[in-house]
Parts: C-alpha cells; structure tokens; sequence
C-alpha cells in the first residue's frame, strides 16, 4: 500500500465522520427553517459548534449497561452500525483517483456491508433485554431485511448498464446520460429502499418514539447511543453519495468546478432532501410498511430489471 | 497473501469451535457469523470475490438475521442455558467427535498429498460464474429453483390460515 492510498484512506474518514457531525447541527438548523423556528444558534457563530457541545455532553454522561443485559453483546451491538457504514464508504470513488479501494465488486460489497448493519439493531433490541427494545429490534430486522432484497434488485438494471460492479466504472459510463433518466424507475426504489435502510422518518418504526420509547435503543446512554447516533447520519451521507454515484453521475459535471465540487453538491442536495422528508412526511403503520414493501416496491424492482435487461439485449444485437 | 490466509482460517476454525461449545444460543450465532465472514476472506484471497460477496450478503446478512429472528421470538432465558449444559454431557461427544477425526485425517492426507499447490489460481470475475450457472450447471439452478417454490408454496400453506371474524356485525347475522 502506498503512502497516497493511506492519505486517501485518513482523508475519506475524516471528511465523512466531520460531515456527519455537521449533520447534527445542520438538520436541526433546517427542521427549524421549515418550521419556522430558529433551532440552536448559541454556541459559535450561527450554533455551528453545537456539536461540539453534544459530544462533550454525551462522553461525560453516564456510561450505563443495565444489570439485566447480556452485557457483552449489548456492549459490542453499537459498533456494528458504525463500522459496516464506514466500510462501506471504502468502495465509493468521491473523484478521479480519490476511492480507499477500487473493488471490482464494489457495488456488492455496499449491498454485504448494509445487511451487516442490521445486527446493531438486532442484537442491541435483544440484549438490553426490555420490551420495547425487543419490539423494536424485531420491526428493525423484518423492514431491513425486506428493504435490502430490492435495494439490490433495483441497483441491478444501472450494473447491466454499466456493464460493471466497480463504482468508478459506473460513473464513468454515464459519461454521456445519467441514469436517473434510463433508470428512473430504479432510482425511485433504491431511493426509499435507502431511506429504510437509514432507518429515517418515515420509515423510523424501528424507533418510534410515540408508542416504543426509543425502540431499539431505550437502553443506551452516553456514546453507545452516540454510536447509534453517528451511525444514523452516516448512513445518511451514505445513501446520498450513493444515489449520486448510482444514478446522478457521480464527479462528471460542467468543468468549471473540481470534479469533488460536483459531487459534494449533488451529495448535499440529497441529504437536503433526507432532511425535508423528515420535516413532512408522517410515519406509516407498520403493516402498511411491509404490505408496501413487498406487493408494490419488489414487483416493480422486478419489472424495471427484466426491462433493463431486454432493452439493452435487443440494443446490443 | 499466504499469512492472511492462515490468519483468516484460525479465526474461522476459531469461532466454529466456539458455535459448537457455547450454551447461550445468541452467543453461538454470533460466532457463526464471525465463521461466515472469515470464510468470506477466505474466499476473496483464494480469488474469488463475488463468491466472498454474496456469502456475506446472503449469508450472514440474511439468512444469519432470520435465524436470530427467530431466536429472539423463542425468548430463551436462563433455563434455556441450564437445559442446554445438561443435554451436552461427554457421552454426547463421543460419536461426532470419531466423526471428526475421520475426516481431519482425510483433510491431513490431502494436504501432504497436494502441497506446493498455488492458494490463487487465477480470479474468477462475476460474469464467469454466470456464464457457467446457465450453461454447465443449468440442471443444478433449475432445481434449486424448483426447490425453492416448492418451500415458498409450503410457507404459504403452513402461514395461511381462513380468518376468522370475530365480530357481531361481520360474522354470523343478528345477535
């Protein structure tokens, strides 16, 4: 491994933590914007620092694991989160050159990396060991595991495009027409199929706060609930980077700005976006959920990928 | 790549071990997932990433979930650890591990038999493992799919019960 690849790697991690600190502050600013609020705006200049005051709070708290836990796991579940997020942002090529590991199956490594996260919830429902955790980490697991098949199904008609998994070569090839357009269909259900990845509003049901307490993480205090925290926002930045990369040609734009410029824009106006559904849409029941999930959003990931594939087999003969 | 190889199959030896001796269920699958990921690594050493891919996605990101799942459903408490330490007495033992000596020393034998082999032979690209899906083990991808709707049919059956309503105006008449 050579030193830039390390530069990369320190580079990628920092940029991707910092932004999802930023998050924090910047959600609540514009959930305030939306609702006509000044949300906090004491510490720095425009509230910007209130994250730095979050994380002093949260290291200083309490840091309590319940007497009646499976103390190891409940001790191991937020990592899980955290770490899958960020091992997934290795694939992600931000720019020419700037990717942490240019895999050949890039894309499928995403999609590994994304069902490994279900375990923090899974296992830190189970081990706390509390009705509402458990309620919570059973919802957690069905909708992940639900979203996660057509997450992948609807991201199989930009790959027999692309005619690749690497990520670097799926932007290259929308040299020409992003594949929001071709495939608008699948960047419509990967788009929710993400948001219930995230676990964001509307699909928060893992942790609905009006009928489960916190759900999966009533139990967790001080940075294990950081952990869940952090994970929440990188999942976020994730999923935007994704989308951009998958269907909004992920660097390539008009060359007056540096190809990274393009795609933390794009990024940007996605998590935007993230922000806003969560300031407007409620939060539906849970059988709606699933019920939706498997009669309308699979068999249209289904149809999008068989049209996909016959289009481009009667295009290349 | 020889030393990460022989790092990755002592985690997985490991933690198999480890599935096979716990008494609380949870711990076990969580150190079967452990085994799983390491023989995902291994896979991708040996040259063959899509294999290492869709075992983690399929195997410890799906099929591990629903089996805790279920485990969670079960609500297996402290009885649950205290049954499991009196069922595995060394009687127990006894057959399976004969088993496993057989077959440690077929495995030693191969080794001594084939060493100085390359671990990488060359690797295999995702559209290779298609290409041979569909033209040489065709017959094994239809009956796996005819497997697999067979079970789907089952739990269908198995789940659908006739609902019942129990309510004075949907069922019955008048009170």
């Amino acid at each position: 491994m050579t030193v830039m690849g390390l530069v990369v790697i320190a580079g990628v991690l920092a940029a991707v933590i910092s932004c999802a600190a930023f998050l924090v502050w910047f959600e609540r600013r514009l959930l305030a914007f939306f609702q006509e609020r000044y949300g906090p705006n004491r510490v720095g200049p425009f509230g910007v620092f209130q994250v730095v005051a979050d994380i002093i709070k949260l290291f200083f708290k309490e840091d309590w694991v319940p007497p009646f836990s499976d103390r190891a796991v409940f001790v191991i579940a937020p990592v899980f989160v955290v770490a899958s997020v960020l091992m997934s942002f290795a694939v992600i090529s931000f720019a020419p050159g700037i990717c942490a590991a240019d895999l050949d199956v890039g894309l499928l490594f995403f999609l590994a990396m994304s069902s490994l996260g279900v375990y923090s919830i899974v296992l830190g429902g189970w081990a706390s060991n509390n009705k509402y955790s458990l309620l919570g980490a059973l919802r957690g697991a069905a909708q992940m595991i639900t979203y996660e098949v057509f997450m992948g199904i609807s991201l199989m008609g930009v790959v027999i495009m692309a005619d690749s998994f690497n990520l670097k070569k799926i932007v290259e090839a929308q040299e020409h027409l992003w594949f929001c357009v071709p495939q608008f269909l699948g960047f419509a259900i990967f788009f929710i199929a993400g948001v219930a990845e995230a676990r964001r509003i509307p699909f928060d049901l893992p942790e609905a706060e009006s009928e489960l307490v916190a759900g999966y993480h009533s139990e967790f205090s001080s940075m294990k609930f950081g952990m869940f925290f952090l994970g929440e926002y990188l999942g976020v930045t994730l999923i935007s980077s994704l989308i951009v990369v998958f269907f909004f040609g992920g660097w390539l734009g008009p060359a007056f700005l540096p190809p990274i410029a393009w795609f933390l824009i794009k990024t940007f106006f996605f998590i935007i976006v993230f922000i806003l559904m969560r300031g407007s849409l409620p939060r539906p029941r849970y059988d709606q959920l699933m019920g939706y999930g498997w009669k309308v959003l699979l068999p249209l990931a289904l149809l999008n990928l068989f049209v996909t594939g016959a289009v481009v087999l009667v295009w290349q003969n | 790549m020889d030393i990460m190889f022989f790092i990755t199959s002592g985690v997985a030896v490991f933690a198999t071990l480890m599935v096979i001796t716990r008494l609380n269920a949870v711990h076990a699958l969580l150190y079967l997932i452990v085994s799983l990921l390491s023989v995902a690594v291994v896979f991708f050493i040996m040259g063959a990433p899509f294999a290492a891919a869709l075992e983690v996605i399929i195997y410890a990101g799906a099929i591990m979930v629903l089996f805790i799942f279920v485990i969670m459903m079960l609500n297996l408490g402290r009885e649950a650890v205290k049954s499991e330490r009196e069922m595995l007495t060394l009687r127990v033992w006894l057959a399976p591990s004969a088993l496993v000596v057989i077959l440690l020393g077929q495995f030693i034998y191969i080794l001594y038999e084939r060493s100085g082999s390359p671990l990488t032979a060359s690797v295999v690209e995702a559209k290779e493992v298609g290409v041979s899906l569909f033209s040489t083990y065709l017959l094994g991808v239809e009956l796996s799919g005819l497997l697999l709707i067979a079970g789907i049919i089952g739990a269908y059956h198995l789940g659908h019960t006739a609902r019942k309503a129990y309510h004075r105006f949907l069922e019955g008449g008048s009170e």
